[in-house]
C-alpha cells in the first residue's frame, strides 16, 4: 500500500473559487424564490384589490321617507288601475322629493339647490315601491316608509371614498352671534385651534393649484360652512339646522381637500346627508340589488340578474353542444377510429383549434351564425354557438385522457364474454371514464364561462335592461358586463365592477371546486 | 287559422316531435320484437332493444334533417314569397332597406301586437304570417309522413334473423364519426370565412399595401396600413414575455429542483389560478391599477429628469393606458403557460444526468444550468412560443388597458394598439358586412390566425421531436 495521503489544504485561489460557486448557487436558489415570490404577489395584489373594492361595494346607503299615499297623486281619477299605479313614477318619485323639501325647507330657496336635494334619488329607485302599492291597493291613502338607494356619490361620501376630508373635533363655542349677511360669529376661547392646526397640515399635502378647502362645522343635525377661522373666532353661513346647534354641543369640523367646483357634491348636499345620518334615516345595508336588478344606467340601481341568466342560458346552450359532440368524438377517436391519416388529420385540428385565440371563433361566429345563417344578433344561442365550437376541443382533449386511464383488461374483459365493441363501449369504459369525462367538462365550460371577446363581436355587448327569457333573445353575459361596466366613467362603477368580478369568479370557484370533489371522490387508479 | 299556425313555437316543437317520434317508434319496434321473441322458436340475433333503436333512427333521422333544413330555409322561403307579393311600391326600396323592412315585419309577427302601425303594414304583417303558417304546416305534415313512413318501412323488416344490432351500431358508429368530423368543419369553417371575407376586402384594398402601410385609420379615413399594428401587438407580447419568461421560467425550475414536494404540492396550484382568472378580469386590473400606477411614474420620472437637467422636455409620453400598463398584466396572465408547460419538461429530464453531473462534482445550480435546462431547452422553447401565440391572441387586456392609437413608438409608455383592439372596435360597430371596415377586421383575423398558428405548429413540433429523444 502506498500512503498517497494529500496532505495540502485547496490553495487560497482555489477556495476561492469554491465560494464563490457556492455564493452563486446560493443566489441562483434566491432567483427561483423570487420568482415565485413574484407570482403569488401579483396574484394576491390582483385579489386584493378587487376584493376590498367589491367589498365596499356590499352594502350601501339607503334612506327611509315616511310618506303619504295620496291617492290624488300615485291613483288619480283614470290612471288607478294597478297596472297604471306601477309605471307611476313621478307621483312616487313627487312624494320623496316632497318629503326631502319638507326636513330640509331651506332648499326651497333657490333652483340650484332644489336640484341639489332632488338628486338624492334617482327617479326609478322608487320603481319597487310602486310595484309594492300596485300589488296591494289596500296600501293607498295609509302612509308607508319608503326606502330608497342614496344617489351614488354621496353613497360613496358616506362610506369615505368619494371626497377627501379630514375630520377634528372644534372646542366648545361659547357664543353665537348673528351677523346682518346672514351668517353668525361663533367664538369661544380656543375653539378653532385644532381646526387652524388642521388647515396648516392641509394645506401642504394638497396640490398646488387645487384652491382654498372647503371647511364645513357640524353639531348634531345643522352644519355650516366657516370662513374667517382663527383660534378663538369663525364665520359660519347656515346650510342646514339651527345656529343655536352650535352654542350647546361640541361641533365637528370636516377639512374638506378638494375645493367644491371639483367635486360631484357640493358643501349643501353633504350637509343634508349628514343631517339624514344624523336623524338615523341612512341605513347601510346589504346590497342584494346587485343579484335581483338588471342593468342601470343609474349605478346605485344596476345589477348583473340578467347577465347572470344571460350566462347561465349561453353555458346550457354550450354544454348542450360541446359536451355530446366532444364526448363522442373523442369515444371514436380513442376507441374507434382506425390508424390512417383522416385520423391524424382530425387530431392535428383539434390540437390546433385548442390553440386558436378566442377572437378568432368570434370572428367565425359573426361570419357563419349571424351574417350566413342569418341567425339574431345578441342572443346566448348563438354566443352558446360559438363558445362550444371553442369549447369541444378541450372536451375531447380532457375526455381522451380520461378513456386512455382505463385500463385494457376492462375492454378485454367485456369482449370476452361477448360483447360487441359498442357494447364494450358504452356499457363498461364510459361509465368507468366518466368522472375524469365530467370533470374535463366542467373545466372547458368554466373556461368558456370567463370568455368575452368572442361574445363582443357577435353583439352581446348592448345594453339588455331585461332578464331574457329563452336562448333566442336579446341577452348579455357576466364577463360582457364587467367589460361594459368597467367602461362607465362615473367613480361609483368601479366598486361594482370589482362587486361584479367577485360573483362571477364565485361561479368559477364553484365549478372548480365541483371538479376537486369529484376527482377525491370518484377517482381511480388501476 | 293559418296566421295562428305562423306564430306556433317551432323550435321546441321540433325538439318534441323528435323526442316524441323516437320514443314511439321506440316502443313500437321493442314490442314488435318482443312478439317475434315468443312467436318463433329459432333464437333472435339481436335483443329486442335493438330492434327498438333500429326503428327508431329510422323514425328519427329523416325528422332530424328535415328540421335542420326548415331551421335554415323556413325564414327565407317565406321571405322570398312576400317579396314577390309586395306592391310594385315597393320596388323603389334597395335591398338592404327591404331586408330591415321585412326584419321588422317578422319582429312585428312574432309579438302580434301591430296595432297602430299603418294599414299596409299590418296587412304585410299578416300575409307573413299566413305564409310563415302555410310552411309550418307543410313542415309538420312532411315530418309526420317522414316519421310514420321510417316507422312503416323499419318496423316490416323486423324478423328473428334480422341483424338489429349490427346496424344500430353501424349507425351509431356513423355518428361518433361525425362528431369527430366536426373539428375539420370548425377549422374549415374558420379557414373558409376568414378568406372568403379577406379575399372580398383585398379586392378593395391592395393586400400589399395593407401589410406594408404604415397609416391605420379604418374608423374614419378608410386608411388600411396594419404595420403600426403588428408592432403594437408584437410590443405588447414582448414586454409579456420579459416579464413572463424569466418568471415562469425560475419559477418552474425553483419548484422541480429545489422546493419540497409540500410546498410544489401548494405553490403549483396556486400558480395556475392565475392561467383561471378570466382575462376580463386582468383587463379590470390593468385599468384600475397598473395603468395609473405606470402613468403617476412616469410623470415622476419625466419632472425628475427635468429637475436634474438630463432633459428639457418630458421625455416618456405617460399616457393613461400605455402598452406597458397592457404588457406587464398580460405577462402575469402567461407566466403559468410558461410555468407549467417548463416545469413538466425538466421534471422528463431523466435522473441520471443529474447525478452524472453531481458526480462530476457540480453544484445544484451549475447543474441546472448547464445539464437540466439545456436538455429541457426544446420543451422550454416550447412553452415559450405557446405563451407568446397566448399574449398575440389576447385580447381582453389590450382592450381595455392598451389604448386604440395606432402608431409606431417605442415609448413603452405611451399608448399602442394591437390586431384584436382593432378587430373588436371595427366589429363592435353597426357597420354591415360589405363594408370595408368589417371585412378590414377579418383580414386582421386571418393575419392572427396565421400567426398564431405557426407558432403552436412549431412549438408541437418540437415538443414532439423532443419527445422522441428520452422515451
Amino acid at each position: 500500500m502506498t500512503d498517497t495521503v494529500r496532505t495540502s489544504a485547496p490553495s487560497a485561489a482555489a477556495a476561492r473559487h469554491l465560494r464563490r460557486r457556492r455564493a452563486r448557487d446560493g443566489r441562483f436558489r434566491y432567483y427561483g424564490l423570487t420568482a415565485i415570490f413574484v407570482a403569488l404577489g401579483a396574484l394576491a395584489v390582483l385579489v386584493l384589490t378587487i376584493g376590498t373594492q367589491a367589498f365596499s361595494a356590499a352594502t350601501y346607503n339607503v334612506v327611509r321617507y315616511e310618506v303619504t299615499l295620496d291617492p290624488a297623486v300615485i291613483a288619480p281619477e283614470g290612471a288607478n288601475r294597478p297596472a297604471d299605479i306601477s309605471r307611476n313614477v313621478e307621483g312616487f318619485y313627487g312624494l320623496v322629493r316632497d318629503n326631502l323639501l319638507k326636513t330640509f325647507p331651506e332648499a326651497e330657496a333657490d333652483r340650484v339647490s332644489r336640484r341639489e336635494l332632488s338628486d338624492f334619488v334617482t327617479r326609478l329607485a322608487v320603481l319597487p315601491t310602486a310595484r309594492l302599492v300596485a300589488n296591494n291597493p289596500e296600501l293607498v291613502g295609509s302612509t308607508i316608509t319608503l326606502t330608497a338607494p342614496l344617489n351614488d356619490d354621496l353613497d360613496l361620501y358616506l362610506k369615505g371614498q368619494g371626497v377627501r376630508e379630514r375630520k377634528i373635533k372644534a372646542g366648545a363655542v361659547s357664543s353665537v352671534q348673528g351677523g346682518q349677511d346672514g351668517t353668525f360669529l361663533l367664538s369661544g376661547t380656543g375653539a378653532f385651534e385644532a381646526v387652524v392646526a388642521g388647515l396648516a397640515v392641509a394645506s401642504v399635502d394638497r396640490a398646488e393649484d387645487a384652491g382654498q378647502p372647503d371647511v364645513l362645522l357640524t353639531a348634531g343635525v345643522s352644519t355650516g360652512r366657516l370662513s374667517d377661522i382663527d383660534a378663538g373666532s369663525a364665520r359660519m353661513e347656515l346650510l342646514t339646522g339651527r345656529a343655536q346647534d352650535f352654542a350647546q354641543a361640541r361641533a365637528t369640523a370636516r377639512i374638506i381637500l378638494s375645493a367644491e367646483s371639483e367635486r360631484t357634491i357640493s358643501d349643501r348636499q353633504i350637509a343634508w346627508v349628514l343631517a339624514l345620518r344624523e336623524m338615523g334615516r341612512v341605513d347601510r345595508v346589504p346590497r342584494w340589488t346587485l343579484l335581483t336588478n338588471s342593468d342601470s344606467t343609474y349605478p346605485e340601481l344596476a345589477g348583473g340578474l340578467a347577465a347572470i341568466v344571460g350566462s347561465l342560458l349561453t353555458m346550457l346552450i354550450t354544454a348542450l353542444v360541446a359536451m355530446p359532440i366532444g364526448i363522442l368524438a373523442a369515444v371514436y377517436l380513442e376507441e374507434f377510429a382506425p390508424r390512417n391519416r383522416l385520423t391524424e388529420f382530425i387530431e392535428v385540428n383539434i390540437n390546433n383549434l385548442a390553440a386558436v385565440p378566442s377572437i378568432v371563433f368570434g370572428l367565425l361566429g359573426a361570419a357563419l351564425y349571424i351574417n350566413f345563417l342569418g341567425m339574431p344578433r345578441s342572443a346566448p344561442l348563438v354566443g352558446g354557438l360559438v363558445l362550444a365550437l371553442m369549447t369541444f376541443p378541450v372536451v375531447i382533449i380532457a375526455s381522451r385522457a380520461a378513456l386512455k386511464a382505463v385500463p385494457p383488461s376492462v375492454r378485454s374483459g367485456a369482449l370476452a364474454v361477448g360483447a360487441s365493441q359498442m357494447q364494450t363501449v358504452f356499457h363498461h369504459v364510459v361509465p368507468l371514464a366518466a368522472p375524469g369525462i365530467l370533470t374535463g367538462a366542467i373545466l372547458g365550460m368554466a373556461r368558456a364561462l370567463g370568455e368575452t371577446a368572442p361574445l363582443l363581436l357577435i353583439g352581446m355587448v348592448a345594453f339588455v335592461g331585461d332578464v331574457p327569457r329563452s336562448p333566442a333573445d336579446e341577452s348579455t353575459v357576466m364577463p360582457v358586463l364587467i367589460f361594459s361596466w368597467s367602461n362607465n366613467a362615473e367613480r361609483a362603477w368601479e366598486p361594482l365592477t370589482s362587486a361584479m368580478i367577485i360573483i362571477l369568479l364565485a361561479f368559477l370557484l364553484v365549478m372548480n371546486g365541483l371538479v376537486v370533489f369529484l376527482r377525491r371522490k370518484y377517482e381511480r387508479r388501476w | 287559422m293559418l296566421q295562428q299556425l305562423g306564430q306556433l313555437p317551432m323550435g321546441w316543437l321540433l325538439i318534441a316531435l323528435v323526442a316524441v317520434f323516437g320514443s314511439a317508434a321506440f316502443f313500437i319496434g321493442r314490442v314488435r320484437a318482443e312478439r317475434l321473441l315468443v312467436s318463433t322458436t329459432s333464437r333472435m340475433h339481436s335483443r329486442p332493444n335493438y330492434h327498438g333503436y333500429y326503428v327508431a333512427m329510422w323514425a328519427t333521422v329523416p325528422v332530424v334533417i328535415v328540421a335542420i333544413a326548415y331551421a335554415i330555409f323556413a325564414e327565407d322561403l317565406t321571405r322570398s314569397q312576400l317579396t314577390r307579393e309586395l306592391p310594385s311600391s315597393f320596388a323603389r326600396l334597395s335591398p338592404a332597406e327591404l331586408q330591415s323592412y321585412l326584419e321588422s315585419v317578422r319582429m312585428a309577427a312574432g309579438t302580434a301586437a301591430s296595432a297602430g302601425a299603418d294599414r299596409v303594414f299590418q296587412a304585410i304583417t299578416n300575409r307573413y304570417l299566413e305564409l310563415r303558417g302555410l310552411v309550418n304546416t307543410g313542415t309538420l305534415v312532411l315530418l309526420g309522413l317522414l316519421a310514420a313512413g321510417g316507422i312503416f318501412f323499419a318496423q316490416r323488416r323486423l324478423h328473428p334473423n334480422f341483424r338489429a344490432r349490427a346496424l344500430v351500431e353501424n349507425g351509431m358508429q356513423l355518428v361518433l364519426f361525425l362528431c369527430a368530423g366536426v373539428a375539420i368543419a370548425t377549422t374549415a369553417g374558420i379557414v373558409l370565412s376568414l378568406l372568403y371575407e379577406s379575399l372580398l376586402f383585398f379586392q378593395k384594398v391592395s393586400a400589399w399595401d395593407f401589410l406594408t402601410g404604415t397609416r391605420w385609420n379604418a374608423q374614419t379615413e378608410a386608411e388600411f396600413g396594419a404595420l403600426p399594428l403588428f408592432f403594437g401587438t408584437f410590443m405588447i407580447a414582448l414586454i409579456a414575455m420579459l416579464v413572463a419568461a424569466p418568471i415562469g421560467l425560475f419559477s418552474a425550475i425553483f419548484l422541480s429542483e429545489y422546493a419540497s414536494p409540500r410546498a410544489r404540492a401548494w405553490i403549483k396550484p396556486i400558480l395556475e389560478i392565475l392561467a383561471g382568472i378570466p382575462t376580463v378580469v386582468y383587463g379590470f386590473f390593468a385599468l384600475l391599477v397598473v395603468a395609473p400606477g405606470i402613468r403617476t411614474a412616469a410623470i415622476w420620472f419625466n419632472e425628475t429628469a427635468i429637475r436634474l437637467g438630463l432633459a428639457s422636455e418630458p421625455i416618456l409620453a405617460a399616457q393613461p393606458t400605455s402598452a406597458l400598463a397592457a404588457g406587464l398584466v398580460m405577462g402575469i396572465m402567461v407566466i403559468p403557460f410558461v410555468s407549467s408547460l417548463s416545469d413538466d419538461v425538466i421534471n422528463a429530464v431523466p435522473q441520471t444526468l443529474r447525478d452524472a453531473a453531481y458526480a462530476l462534482g457540480a453544484t445544484k445550480s451549475e447543474t441546472v444550468k448547464q445539464v437540466v435546462v439545456p436538455a429541457a431547452l426544446p420543451g422550454i422553447i416550447a412553452a415559450l412560443l405557446l405563451a407568446v401565440s397566448r399574449a398575440i391572441g389576447e385580447t381582453m387586456i389590450v382592450v381595455m388597458a392598451a389604448g386604440k392609437s395606432a402608431r409606431i413608438s417605442m415609448d413603452p409608455t405611451s399608448d399602442l394598439t394591437t390586431i384584436t383592439v382593432q378587430i373588436v372596435s371595427l366589429m363592435t360597430g353597426e357597420t354591415g358586412f360589405d363594408d370595408p371596415k368589417t371585412l378590414s377586421a377579418f383580414a386582421l383575423g386571418l393575419v392572427l390566425f396565421i400567426v398564431t398558428l405557426a407558432f403552436n405548429v412549431v412549438a408541437l413540433r418540437v415538443v414532439k421531436k423532443y419527445r422522441e429523444k428520452y422515451d
